[in-house]
């Protein structure tokens, strides 16, 4: 299925949670904040979110700004 | 000395120093960590993007540089041009830095001046109050509406000294005074310093502190420039508390006139 992460979109595996996709995205060990089709999906409710096709996700870090 | 038994309080917290700096436009991390440990700065402001996807994993982070333990991280809406945007971007932030809840809003009118939105400002700060946020707010030198987003409830007031990263230092210190005059939170000239005298200035007229980014990472030597701010906000701060002498229209000599051994 298709879904847009940061804007792109990107063909992952059906049913695939928010978890994996950030294991495949490599950015396990980041800090990070995840939006899912505008909603926050706080840490710990990664594993047991389930993405279905055209979800709009949302991942985010810290970089430098005044 | 003084400033020991001066903090600065922000909701609730208190810091001893009045030197809140940014991590922008900085060379690399490195820089941008001893800048920061030059400058004395306990409240370091961030922006929240997003990821580059397919981005190096191992590249460091900039909260692995400065520890979220160690400074207090003040998020910022910077690049937001929206009530909407902001208020997005300040629950991710919150999200990101696991439940601390106080952020730095601006919502900004246009690219060329990045002046302040006021009306996207005062709708977003109002949200993020009532959401539990603890607001700190980028604003324009304008009393009514610094005195609207007092009553909303933001903990800090933060009008500009001019554009942000024009180094045009403080152009209206008198709106900046009024604002003073009756606000019950701190407020911090945020924007437009360009120098050390300016940020002394910003502290003499009585701001409870000044929040910089480009003054100390666009200097020559941005190391050596923190540094310089660190001792011109505490300069400034003392130079407040001191009370400075009263300016008078003609000369008064410093020594005594009496027992000269001229006529």
């Amino acid at each position: 299925m298709q879904i847009q992460v940061n804007g792109e979109m990107l063909q992952v595996q059906d049913d695939i949670t928010l978890s994996s996709l950030i294991s495949q995205l490599e950015l396990g060990e980041k800090r990070i904040a995840i939006e899912l089709n505008l909603e926050i999906i706080p840490r710990s409710e990664h594993v047991e979110t389930v993405l279905k096709e055209a979800d709009r996700v949302e991942i985010v870090h810290a970089i430098g700004g005044g | 000395m003084s400033q020991q038994n001066d903090p600065l309080i922000i909701a609730g917290k208190s810091y001893n120093s009045r030197l809140l700096i940014g991590t922008g436009k900085y060379r690399d991390l490195d820089e941008t960590r001893l800048a920061i440990e030059a400058s004395g700065a306990e409240i370091v402001t961030v922006a929240v993007r997003r990821t580059n996807i397919g981005q190096n994993p191992d590249e460091p982070n900039l909260l692995d540089v400065i520890s979220p333990e160690k400074y207090t991280i003040l998020p910022n809406t910077a690049g937001c041009f929206n009530a909407a945007d902001a208020v997005r971007t300040c629950k991710l932030a919150r999200e990101l830095m696991d439940g601390h809840d106080l952020v730095k809003l601006e919502v900004l009118g246009d690219q060329k001046t990045l002046y302040p939105n006021v009306v996207d400002t005062i709708k977003a700060a109002d949200e993020l109050v009532r959401d539990g946020f603890k607001v700190m707010v980028y604003t324009s030198d304008d009393p009514i509406v610094a005195k609207e987003l007092e009553s909303i409830g933001c903990v800090s007031i933060m009008p500009l000294g001019s554009m942000i990263g024009s180094g045009l230092g403080i152009l209206n210190p008198h709106n900046i005074n009024v604002i003073m005059e009756d606000c019950k939170v701190p407020v911090l000239v945020d924007a437009g310093v360009g120098t050390a005298s300016e940020a002394a200035v910003a502290m003499e007229m009585g701001c409870e502190a000044v929040l910089m980014n480009s003054a100390i990472a666009g200097a020559r030597n941005p190391i050596l420039m923190a540094s310089a701010m660190r001792k011109a906000v505490e300069a400034g701060r003392e130079a407040y508390l001191a009370g400075r002498m009263p300016r008078k229209k003609y000369a008064s000599a410093s020594s005594p006139l009496e027992g000269t051994i001229v006529g």
